[in-house]
C-alpha cells in the first residue's frame, strides 16, 4: 500500500516561503510526475515527502498515517537521486545491499534480494565493481536497484535522467516505465522535462512558484489546460498565444492555438504572414511566421512542405482547437 | 537540508570542542587579566594595584626596544618570505626536470623543529671561527662576521625566515598554479610580455594568497620564542628580546606574576588587532 | 593548445632551480653530513664535505648516553596523544558544522580560529601556575592536553573543509536507506572521510612534534619531548657539533618525511582553507 496525501503543506526557508499551501492526493500504485520550471518547488516537495526536509506547516500522510515528524528511515520510501548518490567506497553489491543491511536483515535474504534486483536491472555482471568503474546508465540502474530492495511503499525520483545523454535518456524512460508496470508500486517522479512527464505519468502535477497549477492525466492537461501557464508548459513547441483585437474576435482576452493545430497553406487561410525561420526535422517542419498585427506564430507541418524564408503564407486554425483565456490567464 | 533530528544531534556533537576551547580561552585569560591588576610575586600574595603593572611594564627602559625588536623581527621575516616566496613560486611554476624533488628540497626547512634550526645555524653555519660562513668569508678574503655578536637580531631574522620561506612559497605556488592557463594565453594574445603579465595578471591573482600568508605569518611571528631562547637568550643586552621573550623572562625569572600578566595582556591586544584583519579575509572564504 | 617549450629553456630553469633548492636545503644536508663526522672533523677548517671518515659514533653516543629514547617516546606520546584526543572531539564538531549548519556556525568557526591566535605568553602565568597546583608540570597528561587545545582549531577547521567536500546527497541516500545517525556515521561518512582525517592527523602530528614553546616551558626532565631535549644543547660543554647533528637528524627525520607527504594538507590546514 502506498498512498500519499499532502494536506495544506507549507514550506519556508528562513523568511522565504517557497511553498505556500499544497494539498494533493496520490493514489496507491500511481505514477505521478511533478513537473515545472526551475525553482517551482518540485524538488522541495519531493524532499518534504521523503523527510529530508521538515514541513513548516501541514501534514504528510503515508497510507493514512501522519508521517510529517518522522525521520526518512521511518517512512519506508526509497529515493533515486539526480546524482545517483552511490556509496563510492562500496561495490555495486554493497550499494544495493545497504538498505537491507541497515534493517539488519539475515544474510540469505540480503543475497537473494540483491541477486534478484541485479537480474531485473541487468547488473549481475557488475556486482563486484565500484561505482567509479561504471557508466552513467549503469550507475543509474544501481541507484534504482538500491531503491528496489527495500520494497518501499513508494519510489521517489529526483530528476534521475538529467545527467544522461539524450539517447540513454529515452532508453531509461522506457525502463522506468517498465519497472512501474512490473512492480506496481507508487512512483513520484520529479522532472523539468515535459516530454518525460507526458510519456511516463498516470497523472501530472504542474507546479509554478510553489503552487499547483493543475493536477490531472497527461491527456487532460493537453486538451483541457486550466490556465495559460499549463497550456504553454505542456506541448512542444509551445502553444501560440494571441491577444488584443484578434483575440476579441473570439470573445476572449487571450486565445491559444497549438502549432500542430495550425494548417499552413499558400493562401486562403485566416491569417497571413512571412516565414522568418523554418526548422526542418525531417519528419516535421516548424515554421516561425511573422503575422502582421499578431506577432510570431509557430506552425507544424509535415516534413515535405516546401515553404522557405521570406515566403508569404497563410495559417488556419483547425476546428475546435482554439483555447480561450480570460484576463487573469484562466481558461474561459 | 538540516532537519530537527540532525540539528539536536549537532548541538551535542559540537559541545566538547566548544567547551574545551571556551575553558582554554576564558579560564587562563581571565586569570591573566586578574593577575595583571594585582601586585603578585613569588614573595607576596596578590593585592589589587590598579594599572600599576601596566605602568611599570611600559616604564621599563628597554620596553620600546623590545617592541621595536618584535616589529623588526616580524617585518624582516615578512619581507624576506613574501618577496622570496613569490620569486620561488614563480620559479617552481616553470617547466623543468625533477620539479617534484625541487619542491621537496625547498619545503624541507619548514618541518625542522625551531630548536634544531636555530642551533644548526648558530653553530655550524654562523660560528665565527669554525662555522661554514666563516670559512667562506675567509676563502674570499673577507673577515668572518660574528653574527650573534654584531648583528644578533638580523641573525635571528635569517633563521626564522629560512624556516618560514617554504610556507610562503608553498602557499603562493598553490595560488599561482590555480591561475588558468587560458588567462595567460589570452594575455599573451593581447600582447603582454612577461613583466606586464606578472604585474597585471599574476600579482592581482595572487593578492589574496599574499594577504593570507602575510597575516598568518604575522600571527605566528609575533610569538617567536624558541629561536631566541636557544641562540641568544635575548642578548646581547636586549638586542634580540622580543615581546614574548620579555614576558617569559619576567614570569620565569623575575617571579613577578602581576607584571608578566600585564605584559601578556599587551601581547594579546597586539595579536588581536592583527587577528581582526586576518579573520575578515578568511571569513570571506567561508560558506557555512 | 600546449605551447612548445624549448628544451634549452627547460634545462636552464632546471639548473637554476636545482641550485636554489640546494642552497635552501643545504643546512639540513650539512647537518646530515656532520652527524657522521668525528667531533674533530666537524669543526675542522676547511670544512670536509664528503671525503672524511664516516662514523656512527655520534649516533651511538647520543642514543646511549643521553636517554634519547625517553625523549623520543615523550614526543611520540604527546604528538600522537594530542592528535588522537583532538580528533575524538573534533570529528563530531566538524561533522555537525559541515552537515547541520546553523546561522551561528560561521561565527563559531571564526571564534575557534581566534583562539589559535592567542599568543602563548598571554596565558603563560596562569597555565604554569595551574599546572603547578594541579601537579601537571612535567607530565605527559599536562603537555598532551595543552598541545591538543592549541591545535584543536586547526583540526576542526581542516576536518570541516574535508567534510564539506563530501556530497550531501550520499548522506541523504543513507538516511533514505534506513540508516540511523550512528549507522550513517559509521558506514558512510567515516569511510568517505578517512583520507581527510588521515591528512589532518598527519599535519597535527607534525605541528605537535615541532611545538617549541609549551614543550620547553612546561617540562623539565620526565616528560620532555625532543624540541626541549635539543634546546639543552644550546649551553653545552666542549665539542658537540657532531653529536648535535646526530641528535638533530634523529629528531627531525621522521617529521621531514611526513612533511614531504603532506604539502597539500599544510596549505589547507595552515591557511584555514583560505587557499586551496
Amino acid at each position: 500500500m502506498g498512498s500519499i496525501t499532502l494536506k495544506n503543506v507549507q514550506k519556508s526557508f528562513g523568511g522565504v516561503t517557497v511553498i505556500p499551501d499544497i494539498s494533493l492526493e496520490i493514489e496507491d500504485g500511481q505514477f505521478v510526475v511533478f513537473v515545472g520550471p526551475s525553482g517551482c518547488g518540485k524538488s522541495t516537495l519531493l524532499r518534504l515527502i521523503a523527510g529530508l526536509e521538515d514541513v513548516t506547516d501541514g501534514e504528510i500522510l503515508i497510507d493514512g498515517v501522519d508521517m510529517s515528524r518522522e525521520a526518512p528511515a521511518q517512512r519506508k520510501l526509497s529515493m533515486v537521486f539526480q546524482s545517483y548518490a552511490l556509496y563510492p567506497h562500496m561495490s555495486v553489491r554493497g550499494n544495493i545491499a545497504f538498505p537491507l543491511k541497515m534493517e539488519k536483515a539475515p544474510k540469505e535474504k540480503i543475497d537473494a534480494a540483491v541477486n534478484n534486483a541485479a537480474s531485473i536491472l541487468n547488473l549481475t555482471d557488475y556486482l563486484d565493481r565500484k561505482p567509479r568503474q561504471l557508466s552513467g546508465g549503469q550507475r543509474q540502474r544501481v541507484a534504482i536497484g538500491r531503491a528496489i530492495v527495500r520494497q518501499p511503499k513508494a519510489f521517489l525520483f529526483d530528476e534521475p535522467l538529467s545527467n544522461l545523454d539524450a539517447a540513454l535518456r529515452v532508453n531509461m524512460r522506457l525502463e522506468i516505465s517498465d519497472l512501474h508496470q512490473k512492480l506496481k508500486t507508487t512512483m513520484v517522479y520529479v522532472t523539468h522535462d515535459q516530454v518525460e512527464a507526458m510519456t511516463m505519468a498516470d497523472k501530472i502535477v504542474v507546479l509554478h512558484a510553489g503552487r499547483v497549477e493543475q493536477y490531472g492525466s497527461p491527456l487532460e492537461l493537453y486538451t483541457k489546460p486550466a490556465n495559460k501557464f499549463v497550456a504553454g508548459f505542456i506541448g512542444s513547441p509551445k502553444m501560440n498565444f494571441i491577444e488584443g483585437a484578434e483575440a476579441a474576435k473570439f470573445d476572449a482576452h487571450t486565445i491559444g492555438i497549438r502549432p500542430e493545430h495550425l494548417n499552413v497553406s499558400k493562401d486562403g487561410g485566416t491569417w497571413s504572414g512571412v516565414v522568418k525561420v523554418s526548422e526542418h526535422l525531417g519528419s516535421d517542419t516548424f515554421f516561425h511566421i511573422d503575422v502582421d498585427g499578431i506577432g510570431t506564430l509557430t506552425a507544424r507541418a509535415s516534413g515535405d512542405v516546401p515553404f522557405k524564408h521570406g515566403e508569404t503564407v497563410t495559417l488556419s486554425p483547425q476546428d475546435g482547437r482554439i483555447y480561450k483565456f480570460d484576463a487573469s490567464g484562466n481558461a474561459a | 537540508m538540516a532537519t530537527a533530528q540532525t540539528r539536536t544531534a549537532a548541538r551535542f556533537m559540537m559541545a566538547p570542542s566548544v567547551i574545551a576551547l571556551l575553558i582554554w580561552m576564558i579560564v587562563p585569560l581571565s586569570m591573566t587579566v586578574w593577575f595583571s591588576f594585582q601586585w603578585y610575586t613569588a614573595f607576596r600574595a596578590p593585592e589589587f594595584t590598579g594599572f600599576a603593572n601596566y605602568t611599570y611594564f611600559f616604564a621599563n627602559p628597554n620596553i620600546w626596544t623590545v617592541f621595536l625588536n618584535t616589529l623588526i623581527l616580524v617585518g624582516g621575516v615578512l619581507a624576506i618570505t613574501l618577496v622570496g616566496g613569490t620569486l620561488l613560486a614563480l620559479l617552481l611554476d616553470q617547466p623543468m626536470f625533477g620539479q617534484g624533488i625541487v619542491r621537496l628540497l625547498v619545503i624541507a626547512p619548514f618541518f625542522v623543529m625551531p630548536t634544531v634550526s636555530a642551533l644548526v645555524w648558530k653553530n655550524m653555519l654562523m660560528h665565527p671561527v669554525n662555522g661554514l660562513f666563516a670559512w667562506l668569508a675567509r676563502l674570499f678574503g673577507f673577515q668572518p662576521v660574528d653574527w650573534f655578536a654584531h648583528v644578533p637580531l638580523f641573525s635571528v631574522i635569517i633563521i626564522v625566515a629560512w624556516q618560514w620561506l617554504p610556507f610562503a612559497t608553498l602557499i603562493l605556488l598553490t595560488a599561482l598554479q590555480s591561475l588558468d592557463e587560458e588567462q595567460r594565453e589570452a594575455a599573451g594574445m593581447d600582447g603582454a610580455g612577461p613583466i606586464s603579465l606578472f604585474f597585471y595578471i599574476i600579482l592581482p591573482h595572487m593578492s589574496r594568497a599574499l594577504t593570507v600568508v602575510m597575516l598568518i605569518q604575522t600571527i605566528f611571528l609575533l610569538s617567536v620564542f624558541a629561536e631566541i631562547f636557544v641562540t641568544t637568550n635575548g642578548g646581547p643586552g636586549v638586542a634580540t628580546t622580543n615581546l614574548p621573550f620579555l614576558i617569559y623572562l619576567q614570569a620565569q625569572f623575575q617571579y613577578d606574576f602581576g607584571l608578566a600578566s600585564a605584559g601578556g595582556i599587551v601581547a594579546v591586544i597586539l595579536a588581536n588587532i592583527v587577528a581582526i584583519f586576518l579573520l575578515r579575509v578568511v571569513g570571506k572564504n567561508l560558506e557555512a | 593548445m600546449a605551447r612548445a617549450i624549448s628544451t634549452q629553456r627547460k634545462l636552464g630553469f632546471t639548473v637554476f632551480a636545482w641550485a636554489i633548492a640546494f642552497l635552501i636545503f643545504f643546512p639540513i644536508l650539512w647537518t646530515f653530513l656532520t652527524s657522521f663526522k668525528t667531533e674533530g672533523t666537524a669543526i675542522a677548517t676547511p670544512p670536509q664535505f664528503l671525503f672524511f671518515n664516516w662514523t656512527l659514533e655520534n649516533y651511538e653516543t647520543v642514543l646511549e648516553r643521553s636517554n634519547y629514547f625517553r625523549f623520543l617516546g615523550n614526543s611520540i606520546i604527546t604528538a600522537v596523544g594530542s592528535t588522537i584526543l583532538g580528533l575524538v572531539i573534533a570529528i563530531p564538531a566538524a561533522w555537525a558544522m559541515a552537515f547541520s549548519p546553523t546561522k551561528h556556525t560561521k561565527d563559531i568557526l571564526m571564534w575557534m580560529l581566534s583562539t589559535k591566535m592567542l599568543p602563548a605568553v598571554g596565558v603563560l602565568v596562569p597555565i604554569t601556575m595551574l599546572f603547578r597546583i594541579l601537579g601537571l608540570t612535567d607530565t605527559h597528561l599536562g603537555l598532551t592536553l595543552v598541545l591538543t587545545l592549541i591545535n584543536l582549531p586547526i583540526i576542526v577547521w581542516m576536518l570541516f573543509t574535508y567534510f564539506k567536500e563530501i556530497p550531501v546527497d550520499i548522506l541523504e541516500a543513507a538516511r533514505m536507506d534506513g540508516a540511523s545517525l550512528r549507522q550513517e556515521v559509521i558506514y558512510v561518512l567515516t569511510p568517505m572521510a578517512i583520507p581527510g582525517i588521515a591528512s589532518t592527523m598527519l599535519l597535527n602530528i607534525i605541528l605537535a612534534w615541532n611545538e617549541s614553546f609549551w614543550t620547553i616551558v612546561l617540562t623539565t626532565t620526565q616528560a620532555t619531548p625532543l624540541p626541549a631535549f635539543i634546546a639543552a644543547y644550546s649551553s653545552p660543554e666542549g665539542l658537540f657539533w657532531a653529536k648535535l647533528s646526530a641528535a638533530s637528524m634523529m629528531a627531525i627525520a621522521p617529521i621531514l618525511i611526513m612533511g614531504w607527504f603532506s604539502q597539500k594538507q599544510l596549505v589547507r590546514g595552515l591557511t584555514f582553507g583560505a587557499v586551496k
